[in-house]
C-alpha cells in the first residue's frame, strides 16, 4: 500500500506538473498532425523534390532518439542565439519526433486502399483531389485510427522528457518530490497514476471510436 | 557437437566467475572484521606517529575520482591534486621527505573502515568535519573550507548570493542539498534542477540559467574545464575539510596540526590552493 501521505502533502506539486504535462502533450499532439498530416502528403505526392524531402524528414527524425532531439533544442539553439524554456524545447521536440511517425501511419493508411479504387473513381469522372476526399480518405481513416491512438498515446508518456531538461511537467516534479521524501517508489506510483488519468480515457476513447467507424463501413 | 561443448564451458565460466565473486566478497568480509579486531588491541600499543617514523613511510586515503583534489590520471597512472599536494607537504614535515609517502585509493564508503581497520595512517579525502564524523575519527585542523557557492559567467552582474533574487535563474543538481539550502538563502529565485553536473554545466553555458550552484570544490572543478566561468562569492554553506585520523592518536595529530600551520606561515600552503584552485585562498 503506497504512502498516501506523499500525494496528499505534495499534491499542489503534482497537480502543477499535471498542467504543464496535459499542456505540453495537447501543444505537440495538435502540432504533430499537422506536421504528420502535411509530410504524408509530401510523401504521397507525384512531386519527387516534395517526396524526397518527406522521407528525408521521415527517416531523419525517426531514427535518432528523442532525448537528442530535445537536447539540439535545449543545449544547441542557444549557441544560434535563440533560448527556449526547457517546457517549450520538450514540447516542441516532442512534436517533431511524434510527427514523423503519425506522417509514416497516414501514409501507410492511404496506401493500404487499393489503387484501382482511385482508378476507378478518377474514371467515373471526379478529380484527383474528389477522388481522394471522397473514395479513398473515408476507407484510410479506419485503417488509421489505432496507429494514430497509439502514437497519442506514446507522446503523452513520452512527455516525460520534458523532467530532463528542467520542464516542471510531472516527472520534473516527480522526482523533486523523491529526492526531497525519499520515498521514491511511492512518489512515482502516484506520478504512474497521474499518466493513466490522462492515458486511460484516450485508449478507451479510441477504441469506441474505432468500433463506430467499423460499423459504419 | 561444438556448438554444445562451447555451450558447457561457457556455463562452466560462468558458474566460475560466479563462485570467485562471491568467495571473493566473503573473504573480503572476514579480512574486514579481522582487522578491525587487530585494530582495536593495537590502540593500546605504541603511538601511530611512532610507528609511521619505525617505517618511515606515510600511508595516506585519498580519493582517485575527484577532479582538483584528487584525481588518477588514466594516462600516467599518478594520482594528483589538492589533497595529494597536502599528503606529500606532511610526509615532508613528519619524515623529512615527500616521497615516503604511500597512497592508497579511499571512497566515502569506505575511508573510515579503511582508517580504523590500520589500513591507512590518515585521510585526506575531500572529507567534511560533521559532529557525527567527530565521534567516530579525531580531525586536524581545517585544511579547505568548502562550502556551497555560486558558478557565473565571466562578467555577470551576480557577484554574491545577495545578488540571487527573483528574476534569476539558478541551476542545480536533482536531490542534492544546494537546492534546499539555495532556495532557503534565496526563495524568491526560480530553481532548475538537471539530472547531472554535467548537464547542469550544460544549461548554464547554453544561458538557460544565470548561476549554478552547488560545493565549490566542484565548481573550481566546472571552472578549470571552462575559464569562462567564475565562482564568485563566499561560500554561504560551512563544510570545513580536515585531515582524519584514528580517535586517540594525539601525538599523530598534533604533528598534522604543526605540519599544516607551518604550511600556511612558509606560504606553500597558498601556492598549493592556487596551483589546483586557480585563485588565492579568500582570508
Amino acid at each position: 500500500m503506497p504512502d498516501f501521505s506523499i500525494l496528499t502533502e505534495n499534491f499542489d506539486i503534482y497537480l502543477h506538473g499535471f498542467r504543464n504535462t496535459i499542456l505540453a502533450s495537447v501543444i505537440a499532439l495538435l502540432g504533430s498532425f499537422a506536421i504528420g498530416t502535411v509530410i504524408a502528403v509530401f510523401r504521397i505526392t507525384p512531386i519527387r523534390p516534395l517526396r524526397w524531402a518527406g522521407a528525408m524528414y521521415v527517416e531523419f527524425i525517426r531514427n535518432i532518439p528523442l532525448l537528442l532531439v530535445v537536447f539540439v533544442f535545449f543545449y544547441g539553439l542557444p549557441s544560434l542565439g535563440i533560448t527556449l524554456s526547457g517546457f517549450v524545447c520538450g514540447t516542441l521536440g516532442l512534436m517533431i519526433y511524434t510527427a514523423s511517425f503519425i506522417a509514416e501511419a497516414i501514409r501507410a493508411g492511404i496506401m493500404s486502399v487499393p489503387k484501382g479504387q482511385l482508378e476507378a473513381a478518377q474514371a467515373s469522372g471526379l478529380t484527383y483531389v474528389q477522388a481522394m476526399r471522397y473514395v479513398v480518405l473515408p476507407q484510410a481513416i479506419k485503417i488509421v485510427i489505432p496507429p494514430l491512438s497509439n502514437q497519442s498515446l506514446n507522446l503523452i508518456k513520452n512527455s516525460s522528457i520534458l523532467g530532463v531538461f528542467a520542464g516542471l511537467d510531472l516527472m520534473y516534479f516527480g522526482d523533486q518530490i523523491a529526492s526531497r521524501t525519499y520515498v521514491t517508489f511511492d512518489t512515482y506510483i502516484f506520478v504512474a497514476l497521474f499518466y493513466l488519468v490522462l492515458t486511460l480515457p484516450l485508449s478507451y476513447m479510441a477504441r469506441q471510436l474505432e468500433r463506430k467507424l467499423a460499423k459504419s463501413g | 557437437m561444438r556448438k554444445k561443448w562451447m555451450s558447457v564451458s561457457f556455463m562452466l565460466f560462468v558458474i566460475s566467475a560466479l563462485v570467485l565473486a562471491a568467495c571473493g566478497g566473503g573473504s573480503g568480509n572476514g579480512n574486514g572484521n579481522g582487522n578491525s579486531a587487530a585494530g582495536g588491541e593495537s590502540e593500546a600499543g605504541a603511538s601511530l606517529l611512532d610507528e609511521i617514523k619505525s617505517r618511515d613511510k606515510l600511508v595516506v586515503g585519498v580519493k582517485f575520482d575527484t577532479k582538483l583534489f584528487g584525481l588518477k590520471d588514466p594516462a600516467s597512472g599518478e594520482v594528483e591534486g589538492f589533497d595529494i599536494d597536502i599528503a606529500k607537504a606532511l610526509a615532508k614535515s613528519i619524515l623529512g621527505d615527500e616521497n615516503k609517502i604511500e597512497l592508497k585509493e579511499v571512497t566515502s564508503k569506505t575511508r573510515i573502515p579503511m582508517l580504523n581497520n590500520n589500513e591507512i595512517d590518515m585521510i585526506i579525502a575531500t572529507m567534511t568535519i560533521t559532529e557525527e564524523r567527530r565521534e567516530q575519527v579525531d580531525f586536524s585542523e581545517v585544511y579547505f573550507e568548502a562550502g556551497q557557492s555560486l558558478l557565473v559567467k565571466k562578467g555577470s552582474p551576480i557577484q554574491s548570493v545577495e545578488d540571487v533574487t527573483s528574476g534569476t535563474k539558478v541551476l542545480a543538481v536533482k536531490g542534492a542539498t544546494s537546492v534546499d539550502n539555495i532556495k532557503e538563502i534565496a526563495p524568491d529565485a526560480t530553481v532548475l534542477e538537471f539530472e547531472n553536473y554535467q548537464d547542469a554545466f550544460s544549461a548554464l553555458k547554453a544561458g538557460q540559467g544565470d548561476v549554478l550552484t552547488t560545493d565549490n570544490s566542484i565548481l573550481y572543478g566546472m571552472m578549470a574545464q571552462d575559464a569562462n566561468y567564475e565562482v564568485v562569492g563566499e561560500p554561504f554553506t560551512d563544510e570545513p575539510y580536515g585531515i582524519a585520523m584514528k580517535k586517540g592518536e594525539t601525538a599523530l595529530v598534533e604533528a598534522v596540526n604543526e605540519g599544516l600551520a607551518a604550511l600556511k606561515s612558509s606560504g606553500e600552503y597558498n601556492t598549493i590552493y592556487e596551483k589546483w584552485i586557480g585563485e588565492a585562498p579568500s582570508e
